[in-house]
């Protein structure tokens, strides 16, 4: 059971960051920002919400490991901004690098706190 | 295209699952799984992408594997979860050296992974402009 929630939480999470991926038109990687972004605000909900008891562990298996753990990605992250620096757009590089980071922690900080106020 | 970014996606997230399983290391513990499964996950993707470039296997191979295994392998939002985690649980020394420390590996292992496939397949050279197909000749 918990293979299959794994599994299909982890297929849609990797399609959804695959079609964000493609909606980008310009050089800097604007979808996989967005997606590591939102993934880290609803993975803080969501784990703080099977910690305070209102998620079921099921919800978070299949939610959280599978869906928001296969929606961001690191890989990607870090080959976009190795891809940037090389080509010379070190700044867009750095931008890359730290907006994703810093938002990304302060969507993980704001979802923990919805999920432990619900 | 998106099928097997999804079949991808899938393993992807069940192998990263099992490790976790495998090895638990949850906050208040320093995230030594989800660490060594990122960094892991940057050094195939500097080496895989320098393979798809150099040996242009099947137009399926690049979403299969980069965008869907080794996208769903790695995580960012377990990274940034258990960074609150560690801070929310009274362990902000820990938070700050697991903060610093993905994003350095997680870069220095993506160089490292390029490097090596560049050294092993380096990419091949442009082909003269004669054989360059163009939509007349193909």
């Amino acid at each position: 059971m918990t293979v299959l929630l794994v599994a299909v939480g982890g297929a849609a999470g990797a399609v959804l960051r695959h079609l964000a991926g493609l909606r980008t038109s310009s050089p800097f990687p604007w979808g996989i920002l967005l997606v590591n972004v939102a993934a880290s605000f609803l993975l803080g909900l969501l784990t703080a919400g099977a910690l305070a008891g209102w998620l079921p562990v099921w919800g978070l298996t299949l939610g959280g490991a599978g869906f928001c753990g296969a929606l961001s990605t690191y890989s990607t992250l870090a080959y976009d901004v190795m891809r940037l620096a090389e080509s010379g757009e070190r700044r867009p590089a750095v931008v890359n690098l730290v907006f994703t980071l810093v938002a990304g922690l302060a969507a993980a900080f704001a979802g923990a706190a919805v999920g432990r106020a619900l | 295209m998106s099928g097997a970014v999804a079949c991808g996606g899938a393993l992807g997230a069940l192998a990263r699952h099992g490790l976790g399983v495998l090895f638990p290391a949850a906050p208040p513990a320093f995230p030594w799984t989800t660490l060594v499964i990122n960094t892991l996950g940057c050094l195939l993707i500097g080496a895989l992408v320098g393979w798809l470039v150099a040996s242009a296997p099947h137009r399926l191979a690049g979403p299969f594997l980069s965008t869907g295994a080794l996208g769903g392998f790695t995580t960012f939002s377990a990274f940034a979860v258990d960074v609150e985690a560690l801070v929310h649980l009274g362990r902000p020394g820990t938070a700050v050296a697991y903060l610093v420390a993905t994003p350095a590996l997680a870069l220095s292992a993506v160089f490292a992974g390029t490097a090596l496939i560049r050294r092993v397949r380096p990419a091949p050279p442009a082909p003269p402009a004669e054989d360059v197909p163009t939509e007349r000749t193909r």
